[in-house]
């Protein structure tokens, strides 16, 4: 298992889920996601596992629904367009309280958009993206290396609190490939599935659902549902702080974003800059003591995004009075991937 | 003393919510007796729909999935494929069915999923209070067709068991009816049929059920009743239109 070996993000993602126990996989062609469906569908049939290509997004995430119900690991993936097919089904899924891994390997848009890389789908992964108020457990993988370790880890905490996780990629980092050090699925102490259907037996009839009409059930079950969100606040944030302890200007990026702004970092540094990154791992829950916390010394934050300005609204919120918050956006779009040099002028820009 | 008649086991012993003359509370207790007469209540996974259906779990003593309006024929194949040793069945309404969830329904069983469908046909969105259906026969007045369906604008109504009949996948479709004794006595056998081909692992079985909504129809549960066996029957004709394994 320690073998290092040359692969694209998506491959990592699919290689991660087999590992991590997954035999189910339900999805529909989009670029730039391919790779994942095709690797499944060679691979599954192997391990008795099922792969379908479904009509739809719309059925693929339902087909998620109906096996994460029987206490099965599963997954689809897509992309933008497609995942926002996947919003009802997604919201069944919190309301059900269901896990299920949902990789979104993300294209530009609105609407068809292209299929560069883009950052665009921030709101709709982290703020509930369907229907009825809800979050899931949100993703951003940097590497091909986090690539693996963050699906690992996607299937682990979707297990735990019962809900819906999310990988929020990009094309980078889905089509990019990158040396990969796979290993086997960390052990993790996870609560019995003792709410899943499986024909009842000899036992008690169990029920999988989202309708609640009793007087005060459904008040009740989305106060059970927040408090769910907030343990995840103050258990599960993950993030990565780059060259921080003594910045004056600390970068905000994730995923693809996050990696070119450490080169400019980088560079800051040797021009004798004190400039650091933070880098949100966990998207919800967001890590918003990290940046209260950095923000106690350094009085200044560049947040820079693929998009025209998304988590800098999470960022804004989170860190300490009297900070200044910056923007630097690249909105979707062919060529608006930012070179290292350019984000390099807007660290000098704003330092 | 001999007793003749009791509830099967599968029903729960509750209320329905059904209004009077509403023929679910028929259709379930026929899909109950077919559970038990397979012995199958122990492993089966039923998944409920949105409308009128959605009530499935609070009547039957089974394992249930709550689908979305109109997946339910994904959801339980994401069920079967993980758990191929449970019988799995969906029961869905002409809304759900027909209308939002055509692509899933024509898909699973292109697939020839090993799930059995039982598919209710009231000609109307019931839940919602009447609205027209993908099942709405000519000229039927509904709270959005209030002239009457109208060929021309909305299209025919959907016949889904001959559509259904004519895939592959699909090893088993009938269309029955439940407004006399003799349908009744039927569609018993129909809905068993559909079973063993489940129970057998012979394939994607549907079976269509037209049911009366007098609520909605805004008659009488008699006359709504009446109304089944003289304009549903007459467009949507009740019999087997595929038996594949000739069950």
């Amino acid at each position: 298992m320690s073998k290092r070996l040359f692969v694209k993000g998506n491959e990592a993602v699919a290689m991660a889920a087999v590992e991590a126990g997954c035999r189910y996989y339900f999805g529909y062609p989009i670029t730039p996601q391919n790779d994942i469906p095709e690797y499944f569908s060679r691979v599954l049939p192997q391990l008795n596992g099922e792969f379908i290509q479904a009509e739809s997004e719309i059925a693929s995430i339902n087909m998620l629904l109906g096996a994460s119900a029987t206490g099965v690991r599963a997954m689809t993936s897509s992309s933008g367009p497609g995942i926002s097919l996947k919003q009802e089904g997604i919201s069944y899924m919190a309301g059900s309280e269901l896990p299920g891994v949902i990789v979104n390997i993300s294209r530009s848009g609105p609407g068809l958009g292209g299929i560069d890389p883009s950052q665009a789908d921030y709101f709709q992964a982290v703020k509930g993206g369907g229907h009825g108020g809800y979050h899931i457990i949100v993703l951003a993988p940097a590497s091909i290396q986090e690539m693996y370790d963050l699906t690992m880890l996607a299937f682990d905490l979707a297990d735990l609190y019962r809900m819906p996780a999310m990988i929020l990629a990009d094309a980078v980092v889905g089509q990019m490939k990158e040396p990969l050090v796979p290993h086997e699925r960390p052990e993790t102490i996870l609560p019995d599935k003792n709410w899943v259907v499986r024909g009842k037996g000899d036992g008690e009839q169990r029920v999988v659902k989202s309708l609640f009409l009793g007087d005060g059930e459904l008040e009740a079950h989305n106060w059970r549902l927040h408090a769910k969100y907030q343990e995840l606040k103050e258990r599960e944030c993950r993030w990565e702080a780059f060259e921080t302890a003594d910045a004056e200007l600390v970068i905000a990026a994730f995923g693809s974003t996050a990696r070119i702004a450490k080169t400019s970092v980088a560079m800051a540094r040797e021009a004798g800059l004190k400039v650091g990154l933070l880098r949100p791992i966990t998207l919800f829950p967001f890590p918003e003591k990290a940046f209260a916390e950095v923000t106690r010394s350094c009085k200044k934050i560049l947040d820079i995004e693929l998009n025209t300005g998304q988590m800098v609204e999470d960022v804004r919120l989170s860190v300490a009075k009297d900070v200044e918050v910056c923007f630097y956006g690249r909105p979707p779009g062919t060529g608006s991937l930012p070179t290292p040099e350019e984000l390099f002028e807007q660290i000098r820009k704003h330092y | 003393m001999q007793q003749v008649f009791k509830r099967p086991k599968s029903l729960k012993d509750v209320q329905t919510h059904f209004c009077p003359g509403c023929h679910h509370g028929t259709i379930h207790r026929l899909v109950a007796e077919a559970i038990d007469e397979f012995g199958v209540q122990k492993r089966t996974i039923g998944v409920a729909s949105v409308g009128c259906s959605v009530f499935l779990y609070s009547y039957f003593d089974i394992d249930v999935v709550e689908s979305p309006h109109g997946r339910a024929a994904a959801v339980a194949t994401g069920v079967k494929r993980a758990r191929p040793d449970c019988f799995v069945f969906t029961y869905q309404g002409d809304g759900d069915l027909a209308a939002i969830g055509t692509a899933e329904i024509i898909h699973a069983a292109n697939r020839g999923e090993d799930i059995t469908v039982i598919f209710v046909n009231n000609t109307t969105y019931g839940m919602t209070g009447g609205q027209m259906a993908p099942t709405t026969l000519v000229g039927q007045k509904t709270s959005t067709s209030p002239y009457g369906r109208d060929q021309e604008k909305d299209g025919a109504p959907l016949r889904m068991a001959e559509l259904l009949a004519q895939l592959e996948g699909v090893a088993f479709s009938a269309r029955v009816a439940v407004n006399t004794p003799k349908n009744l006595m039927d569609a018993k056998r129909q809905i068993k049929k559909a079973f063993r081909y489940q129970v057998e692992g012979k394939g994607f079985a549907f079976i269509e059920a037209l049911s009366a909504c007098p609520t909605n129809w805004g008659m009488s549960a008699l006359a709504a009743n009446e109304r089944v066996g003289n304009e549903l029957c007459a467009y949507f004709k009740p019999g087997v239109i595929k038996n594949n394994a000739e069950l």
